[in-house]
């Protein structure tokens, strides 16, 4: 076991802050390496010390290896402490860290390698147990009843060559699966000179649940679940615990499953275990595991007053966990909403510039994460996001109450912000009544702007 | 020759001011002008070696080192001459080896091509060319030193046009 006394912090923004929170908490030093662009941000003012890595675009800064380990050495830190994106996953820093008597602050090389790459994930799942999205590869239309059999319907057809949605088929009926077989077979084989195809299940109504995961390797425990079904484009945009309206058997059947994953590739940090539920069939299937601190980690913290930052040090010092599952209990609920700055109005363009008003007063069970401050610029070069609103409430319907009221009370000013679509979600019966599904911000926005185009 | 006065400077703050701008360069005959809005970060590192030595920081405050994150005065009167930066962040090595001969010393007429030093990042050497003509008048960073990106490693009076 050792005792981290100084943090290489390889990140920037409200993750960086964040960090620094726990670290000055737990009275850690940090060292933050940041590019050019971030030279004056809050984290950069808050860290014990502060060294600029590289010009701004990412490539040469936040993504340099070889820059960020010689940084951490030669400032005398024991550990890094990757933050989410840029390089929290990555093999090539875990690996130098390990080379340099650095303890990288996530999971170890082979942990990153078996969730890494999602075949090789699934090919865990598989062996865990974890239910996967039913499906058969190399079909052909002799296989029409097995595959009605085993995968059921609506069926999604791929082009095993094909991807991003291109040379997919949805077939609804048993009658028409022979035919659209045949025909995906040889429309693979023009469109991609290859006509293999993959079978798999369709669902047509998701929802995206995450279980976050606290593991010292030996003892593996989860604080809950996430949903995370609020999404634009893939990008999450709101996030909740506990999910709302999740039937008792699916909730404790993923919740399950994530630990049952985790335990089978030995994994030791934080990490969530990313599941689709298929609303229709009440089933859920493995997706992917996250092996770093996520985004919306404060909704757990909010619902059950841990510090995951400072957990996932403690694990990284080799310390075993002193928590059992029954100390971990949940309470209330709690919502966080992602404030970007982006136009709404102009199909979310990024919108960086000087911030002239920054204000998150504390208002009761409102909790701000965030790097923003009168003055401070929001650089072109980054992701949007420039602060995290978290509202808790002993029941999910005050939970939204106090979000309703923080997004009237802040103010944030010098660029645009996706605030109002919050304020529009806050506001939507169907997301009051919880458990909408991933198509539901996207049809949200359609009814938007169809009633702004009406008047 | 241009009579440069103190409204001269109001002025031109004035004008900075008003403006979007964070910074203005001013060079004109032998006097050069660096004005910089508060808060705003420099096009160049201002060159802080002690705050970014890698010595450790046991027994500074906080305070202290916070300090020299904040950069300046707004109004920088510089002696002349150019800063040659680093342009990455490493170890920075006079020579080329230990116990060598070091690249350049002070008074060595240097053009841009001219090799001053060498920064290793993890065990990887990367030359550094002075980018300016001139003379050397000062090496600022000190062999062996861990230096930031952008950091001040010589100062060159350029050569005349």
């Amino acid at each position: 076991m050792t005792a981290i006394k100084r943090i290489f912090i390889a990140n920037r923004g409200e993750i960086a802050v964040r960090i620094i929170r726990t670290c000055r908490a737990l009275g850690i030093e940090t060292v933050l390496g940041v590019s050019e662009a971030d030279r004056e941000s809050l984290g950069a003012r808050l860290a014990t010390r502060t060294v600029c890595l590289g010009p701004s675009p990412a490539a040469e800064s936040y993504l340099k290896v070889p820059t960020i380990v010689h940084a951490a050495v030669g400032f005398g830190c024991d550990a890094v402490h990757p933050g989410y994106g840029f390089l929290s996953e990555n093999r090539a820093l875990a690996e130098a860290c390990v080379e340099n008597g650095l303890i990288f602050i996530g999971p170890d090389p082979e942990n990153l390698e078996a969730v890494g790459d999602k075949l090789t994930a699934r090919g865990h799942a598989e062996a865990a147990g974890v239910p996967l999205v039913p499906g058969a590869s190399g079909a052909t239309v002799a296989d029409s009843d097995e595959l009605a059999a085993k995968i059921g319907f609506p069926m999604l057809i791929k082009a095993v060559a094909g991807g991003g949605g291109r040379g997919m088929k949805r077939v609804d009926r048993r009658e028409d699966l022979a035919a659209q077989i045949d025909l995906a077979i040889s429309e693979a084989a023009a469109a991609f000179g290859d006509g293999r195809i993959y079978v798999e299940r369709y669902v047509t109504i998701g929802r995206h649940v995450e279980v976050q995961i606290i593991s010292d390797g030996e003892t593996v425990l989860h604080a809950g679940e996430r949903d995370c079904s609020v999404q634009r484009r893939y990008q999450k945009v709101v996030e909740e615990a506990p999910a709302p309206r999740l039937p008792h058997k699916l909730r404790s059947g993923l919740l399950d499953a994530a630990v049952r994953f985790a335990r089978h590739i030995r994994y030791r940090s934080l990490g969530t275990v990313e599941f689709l539920v298929d609303v229709e069939r009440e089933e859920f299937y493995f997706l992917e595991m996250n092996a770093r601190i996520q985004v919306e980690h404060p909704v757990t913290e909010a619902t059950t007053g841990l510090d995951l930052v400072e957990l996932q040090i403690a694990i990284a010092e080799g310390r075993p966990l002193r928590i059992g599952q029954q100390d971990i209990r949940t309470s209330g609920h709690a919502i966080e909403c992602r404030l970007n700055a982006e136009d709404p109005e102009n199909n979310f363009m990024p919108s960086p510039g000087r911030i002239t008003q920054a204000w998150f007063p504390s208002l009761p069970g409102l909790r701000v994460d965030t790097h923003m401050q009168p003055g401070a610029m929001i650089p072109p070069f980054y992701d949007s996001m420039v602060a995290k609103l978290i509202a808790w409430g002993e029941t999910r319907e005050e939970a939204i109450e106090v979000m309703r009221r923080a997004l009237k009370v802040c103010q944030l000013d010098g660029v645009k912000t996706n605030a109002r679509l919050h304020e529009a979600i806050m506001n939507d019966a169907e997301f009051q009544r919880g458990g909408v599904d991933t198509a539901y911000l996207a049809g949200l926005l359609s009814t938007v702007a169809e009633g702004e185009k009406g008047g | 020759m241009v009579e440069f006065t103190r409204k001269d400077i109001e002025d031109l703050l004035r004008l900075i001011d008003g403006s979007d701008f964070d910074e203005l360069k001013l060079e004109m005959g032998d006097l050069k002008l660096e004005l910089r809005r508060r808060g705003s970060a420099p096009a160049e590192a201002a060159s802080a070696e002690q705050a970014f030595s890698p010595a450790p920081l046991k027994g500074e405050t906080r305070a202290a080192a916070s300090a020299t994150v904040t950069t300046d005065a707004p109004v920088i009167a510089s002696g002349g001459g150019s800063e040659v930066p680093a342009p990455l962040l490493g170890t920075f090595y006079h020579a080329p080896k230990p116990g060598a001969e070091p690249f350049i010393k002070i008074g060595d007429t240097i053009t841009s091509d001219t090799v001053i030093g060498v920064i290793e990042v993890m065990k990887l050497m990367n030359s550094v060319s002075a980018g300016v003509e001139g003379v050397v008048t000062e090496i600022i960073a000190a062999d062996g030193q861990l230096v930031e990106h952008g950091q001040a490693l010589i100062r060159v009076q350029p050569a005349l046009p």
